[in-house]
């Protein structure tokens, strides 16, 4: 593990009354990737620009390299950013904006021409130097906006939504492109995002926010598969989320039922949220089945069918490759690894209930999905 | 169909325009092309034309000095403004205004009471012992008089192109190791040219054809283009040397804000004039 470069410790934030952030505390390492996840008004971006100096947190410390950087202002701070739909200069073009860093710090013309013009190449705009930088599309003035920042050298570089603008094809591009640079420079990216997708695939650590705190940090895998509450397990993929009773460990009750899971630590009869992801649920002949459900609606995905089922007034989720038509009778097999168990949290009874999937069903609508928007 | 109807529409303005711009311009121009005692054609009044330049001269140069000073004066005003609430900025941008609701002759009668020998200012200098001094009929009192009713005409372009410099360019030049005098010297500066253009031009041309300031603030050595002109219709001296210099006057304005608006960028900044 590299060591600890940024620090947040208990950050509060709030504007006219209103708490934004709420005790954030946070060690970000040199050369990882981080990001923060999390969906519009979490947070995030207000942590992102108090690390960028733009912002002055109501409470807490910003420790860089083992000093606090409270009170240093943004262009004392070894970071850079690349801004939300880029904030490029429309006066300069493409190079003058790369080379406006360099210029600031005045280094020799020789090396600030050597260096926009490695970064040109970097970022895969070599030529481009001399063009205005309104005629360039918006994947390109992403790029220029990337080069700007990283043609400094810094040590953290801050990127708040940088692909949000831009269509799907061109963000998977860009994805890896980032990815690389990152990996080619060894500089720190603190990555902002509500594309739990983007977060997954790029970062050595996730961060998932809500109301103003953090809700799980963790390795995207560990997010993925161990998600600490109903809200993460809702945000990061599709969930089932059931009310169950943890008997023991390794035992756990839901729908009348008892199954064998891989989770333990629980108080005896302790009620849990029990996640099951869509993917992990194994459709066999309804004698077999643990649970005997009905089909009342299905989606073609592509690579996929999302067939919602009943069971016992409650629908779920399922991901499958075959086809099942609407009234058809299922079973499903759950195995340990397949159910997670988490605590009971505020975000408990919000998330994870297909109901609304149907239009003819919509006695359980009532509590599900008003957390969701 | 859509097209002959839109013809229409512009006929009333047309003309109103033949009628009160083109055939008058047509007027002037006979006018500088006639002698005043025969009416027969002549190009004299246009060799005359090198005794009036040092008043032209005089004029470009009083009004390139108030569009300066207007400027210097201005700017930091519009950046104020901008840089405020949103209800402040229409407060703030209403008090500049305010003063363009008085009569612009009213206000400048205003000033030769201030200044004058017997005036507010020097009543004031002599009761406290400095004694009276020369206020009025000078190029300085010219020069404020200009300022001052022209400075709201810099300060509302300047503070239009300020408030729409995107506040994540500033962030971003900060952010790229800009202290707040670089981050002004580098990006504001070179994003509000276009307002700073279309303020001198619209401080200039007014300016420059002015003759009610000069002649109330001014003494007979600043009389401007603009004078000339008047007495040279008004007194019946040489109304067809007049109209040479009214031409060149307007030949003067429309160079002018040609050369602002191709300096300025042909973005909004463009004057309304």
């Amino acid at each position: 593990m590299s060591k600890e470069l940024i620090r947040l410790r208990d950050l509060t934030m709030e504007f006219d009354g209103e708490r934004i952030l709420d005790g954030i505390n946070l060690y970000i390492n040199d050369h990882e990737f981080l990001t923060l996840l999390g969906p519009s008004g979490c947070g995030k971006t207000t942590t992102l620009r108090i690390i960028g100096g733009f912002l002055t947190p109501t409470a807490g410390t910003v420790i860089f390299d083992g000093e606090c950087i409270n009170e240093v202002p943004p262009y004392k701070r070894q970071i850079n950013t690349v801004f939300q739909r880029y904030a490029l200069f429309p006066h300069l073009n493409v190079f003058d904006n790369i080379a406006f860093g360099l210029r600031v710090a005045k280094k020799p013309k020789e090396e600030i021409e050597q260096r926009v013009n490695h970064m040109l190449e970097v970022v895969s705009l070599k030529g481009y130097g001399h063009r205005n930088v309104s005629s360039l599309s918006g994947g390109q003035q992403q790029r220029v906006a990337i080069a700007r920042a990283l043609v400094n050298e810094p040590k953290v570089l801050l990127l708040d939504e940088p692909l949000g603008a831009l269509d799907l094809r061109l963000r998977k591009d860009m994805q890896n492109e980032l990815k690389r640079i990152q990996q080619a420079t060894g500089i720190t990216f603190v990555y902002v995002t509500h594309d739990q997708e983007e977060a997954l695939s790029m970062s050595d650590t996730v961060v998932v926010m809500d109301k103003g705190r953090i809700q799980q940090i963790g390795k995207p895998e560990d997010i993925y598969n161990e998600p600490k509450n109903a809200f993460v397990a809702d945000f990061i993929g599709e969930s089932n989320i059931l009310d169950g009773i943890m008997l023991a460990d390794y035992k756990v009750k839901f729908f009348g039922r008892t199954f064998t899971c891989v989770d333990a630590g629980f108080e005896p009869n302790e009620p849990v949220d029990v996640v099951i992801r869509p993917e992990d649920i194994d459709i066999v002949d309804p004698k077999e089945g643990h649970l005997v459900g009905t089909v009342t609606g299905i989606t073609f995905k592509g690579l996929n069918y999302d067939i919602i089922v009943e069971f016992k007034g409650f629908k779920w989720l399922i991901q499958t490759t075959d086809f099942h038509p609407v009234g058809a009778e299922i079973g499903i097999r759950l195995n340990p690894e397949d159910i997670h168990i988490m605590q009971k949290s505020e975000y408990s009874g919000m998330f994870g209930d297909y109901s609304s999937y149907s239009a003819e069903y919509d006695e359980l609508t009532e509590d599900a999905g008003d957390g969701e928007e | 169909m859509g097209k002959n109807k839109s013809v229409l529409l512009s006929v009333p303005y047309i003309l109103w325009m033949v009628a009160f711009t083109l055939i008058p311009l047509c007027v002037v121009g006979y006018y500088a092309l006639t002698d005043p005692d025969t009416g027969a054609f002549t190009l004299d009044n246009i060799r005359d034309l090198g005794m009036y330049l040092p008043v032209l001269g005089q004029s470009v140069m009083y009004s390139l000095i108030s569009a300066a000073l207007c400027l210097l004066l201005g700017y930091p005003v519009a950046y104020y403004i901008a840089h405020r609430t949103p209800v402040m900025q229409k407060i703030l941008y209403m008090l500049v205004m305010l003063p363009m609701c008085m009569s612009f002759l009213l206000r400048t009668l205003a000033w030769v009471g201030l200044l004058q020998d017997t005036g507010i200012i020097n009543n004031f200098l002599e009761w406290i012992g400095i004694g009276r001094i020369q206020l009025i009929r000078t190029p300085g009192a010219v020069v404020l008089g200009m300022v001052y009713n022209y400075l709201p005409y810099m300060i509302l372009p300047l503070y239009a192109t300020l408030v729409k410099i995107d506040n994540r360019l500033i962030e971003a030049a900060e952010d790229l190791g800009c202290n707040s005098l670089q981050t002004f010297g580098k990006v504001v500066l070179p994003l509000s040219v276009p307002g700073i253009f279309s303020g001198i031009t619209m401080v200039f041309v007014p300016a420059v054809s002015t003759f009610y300031i000069s002649q109330k603030l001014g003494g007979t050595d600043t009389v401007l283009i603009g004078d000339l002109i008047e007495r040279l219709f008004k007194q019946g001296d040489n109304p067809n040397l007049g109209a040479v210099l009214s031409l060149v006057l307007m030949a003067l304005v429309l160079i002018c804000t040609g050369i602002m608006n191709r300096l300025g960028g042909d973005e909004e900044g463009g004057v309304i004039l």
